[in-house]
């Protein structure tokens, strides 16, 4: 995202309006269908989280009636905790993975196209691909676990889906399997972009490996840290398609995240105006995180 | 010393990077191997090379998944979106790009906002909206939504393109007399291609991977796009895991091709800007 950049023509001033308005036509198009598709709905989703809209009678006002049901619901808190645990594991492993990945890519010198490119594929991969390989590998009978199992291992031969315990783990694992190699790249080009002087300069202070990391590829690349981590909090709270698939919710709610919810509610239960509740819940979480992002951007943070 | 010590570091460098290339890999390599057992033989080997390939799988799934079909409305989902989108992106990329557009920043914050509702707000009434209007279960109904979605995103990446090209072009053709629209036309539409190609490739992978708001608009299997009909395919034939890892490559083969071809423009497209495909 970047910020347009003011220029100045030496325009004859005669009739500005029409000049103002022929070069807005050039964006009227794109604003017109973000408008119809996005705002407008977005604005009749706040409204209809206080009526008792079903999605087909006519709705009624309720007033707070949906806020007082949902802070009672021990589901959607269910859903809540969760997605704060998805949040949670997609701060720490994937970045993890992602930083170790891209400073040991950035060091060496021969066969980095190769592994850069086998990194990202996974994360190209339609999310229905990559549910129907894990749910096969991580099957008790057909998978990995009855693999291991052949030879004695047994940890991983029962449901790892279907287990209340391990369901929100393994919906987990898949979609930050697709997605770390999307961090190495990311992280990568900021590395690339560290005047290497300054490795040179720890080398001669005699700085192991781990201490020009910490010392020099961190600072260095702060702010595409900090742009990722809010970009992984706006999207665990959205995240749908994996656990949609793999476990739509269950067992038992076990692996219940708010989008989920939302849309059992709103396309299952006919709940439209108690599934738009959840929606401003979802909203909430991620005007935070945009706010962050803006007060960063203000604070002068190139990110 | 010195040597042997960086050698060591180097020997284990690459010996991570390739655990993690297995990693990234191997689970794709596996699905691939699978799609030509039979069902019969996954269970007995079902991570190792295959003992005999069987092809019948992708007959089978074709044919099962109705892949002419779904195939087909995917094709035209993509192709539909990415026309509609690069049209409308690059008018709005070559206005905040090239001319000097009073109250640009509210376009700005307004594509920030707008991108960052979560889908799952606007869906519900939006899919009430098209019911209305009768465009649930039609396809231009979905190109129409995945424009709306897709084109901010489009628009910064063409843009960044367009604000890149060197003045003189414009300039000379302004002295001709030229109007803005003649001026994106003839020349900064033909210069930004590259814009063009990365934005189309970002937004044909999304279309074609997508599957929220494809479950959501499209019930009719007649309609259904790829990802959906696989996903009720999934379902039908569950144990049926040669059929079923058939069905997957052919979904995903299209898409590794071109990424492998275009790799360049996809990582640098997809990794501007937040968009999670």
């Amino acid at each position: 995202m970047t910020q347009a950049m003011p220029r100045k023509n030496s325009e004859p001033r005669k009739n500005q309006f029409a000049v103002t308005l022929g070069r807005w036509a050039f964006v009227i198009p794109v604003l017109t269908i973000n408008m119809i598709v996005v705002i407008i709905p977005s604005v009749i989703g706040l409204g209809i989280a206080f009526t008792d809209w079903t999605g087909y009678n006519v709705p009624n006002f309720i007033g707070l009636d949906n806020f007082q049901r949902l802070f009672q619901d021990e589901i959607f808190f269910k859903a809540l905790r969760n997605n704060l645990i998805w949040t949670l594991i997609f701060l720490t492993a994937p970045i993890a993975v992602g930083l170790l990945g891209a400073y040991i890519l950035s060091t060496i010198k021969r066969g980095q196209m190769i592994f850069r490119v086998s990194y990202f594929i996974p994360y190209v991969i339609a999310s229905v691909v990559n549910v129907q390989l894990w749910r096969q590998l991580l099957h008790p009978r057909v998978g990995i676990g009855a693999w291991l199992a052949e030879r004695g291992i047994n940890f991983l031969d029962f449901p790892v889906f279907g287990t209340r315990e391990s369901a929100l783990y393994g919906v987990a694992f898949v979609d930050a399997w697709h997605f770390w190699g999307f961090l190495v790249v990311i992280y990568l080009a900021a590395m690339s972009a560290v005047d290497k002087e300054l490795y040179e300069v720890a080398r001669l202070d005699g700085a192991t490996p781990l201490q020009q990391f910490r010392h020099v590829t961190l600072p260095s690349i702060r702010p595409t840290l900090v742009f990722t981590i809010l970009m992984i909090i706006i999207w665990s709270s959205t995240t749908f398609d994996y656990v949609y698939m793999l476990t739509s919710g269950g067992p038992a709610n076990a692996s219940e995240l708010m989008s989920t919810y939302l849309y059992d509610n709103a396309f299952s239960r006919f709940d439209a105006g108690y599934a738009a509740t959840i929606g401003i819940m979802m909203s909430l979480w991620v005007g935070l995180a945009v706010a962050g992002f803006v007060y960063l951007r203000r604070r002068g943070w190139e990110i | 010393m010195q040597l042997s010590r960086r050698r060591v570091t180097s020997i284990a460098s690459y010996t991570i990077l390739t655990l993690m290339m297995i990693f990234a890999l191997g689970p794709i390599l596996i699905l691939l191997m699978n799609s030509v057992k039979s069902t019969a033989e996954i269970g007995r080997n079902p991570i190792g090379f295959p003992e005999e390939v069987i092809l019948q799988n992708y007959a089978d799934a074709w044919e099962q998944g109705d892949y002419a079909l779904t195939i087909r409305n995917s094709i035209i989902l993509t192709g539909g979106t990415i026309v509609v989108t690069l049209s409308l992106a690059g008018l709005a990329g070559y206005a905040l790009a090239r001319l000097d557009l009073k109250g640009a920043g509210i376009i700005t914050f307004y594509f920030l906002v707008g991108t960052s509702v979560p889908a799952q707000l606007f869906m519900i009434p939006l899919f009430f909206m098209w019911r209305g209007l009768g465009l649930v279960n039609t396809h231009i109904g979905l190109i129409i939504i995945y424009c709306g979605i897709f084109s901010p995103f489009a628009t910064y990446l063409i843009r960044s393109y367009m604000v890149a090209l060197p003045e003189e072009f414009i300039d000379a053709a302004k002295i001709d007399g030229a109007n803005n629209f003649d001026v994106f036309w003839h020349i900064i539409r033909p210069l930004s291609w590259p814009g063009f190609l990365t934005a189309g490739l970002v937004v044909g992978l999304g279309v074609w991977n997508e599957f929220l708001f494809a479950v959501t608009f499209l019930s009719g299997p007649e309609f259904k796009p790829i990802a959906t009909s696989l996903f009720a395919f999934q379902a039908r034939f569950g144990r049926d895991w040669g059929l079923t890892s058939a069905g997957s490559v052919i979904m995903m083969l299209p898409v590794i091709v071109l990424f492998l071809l275009l790799q360049r423009r996809f990582i640098e497209g997809l990794t501007q800007g937040g968009l999670k495909a």
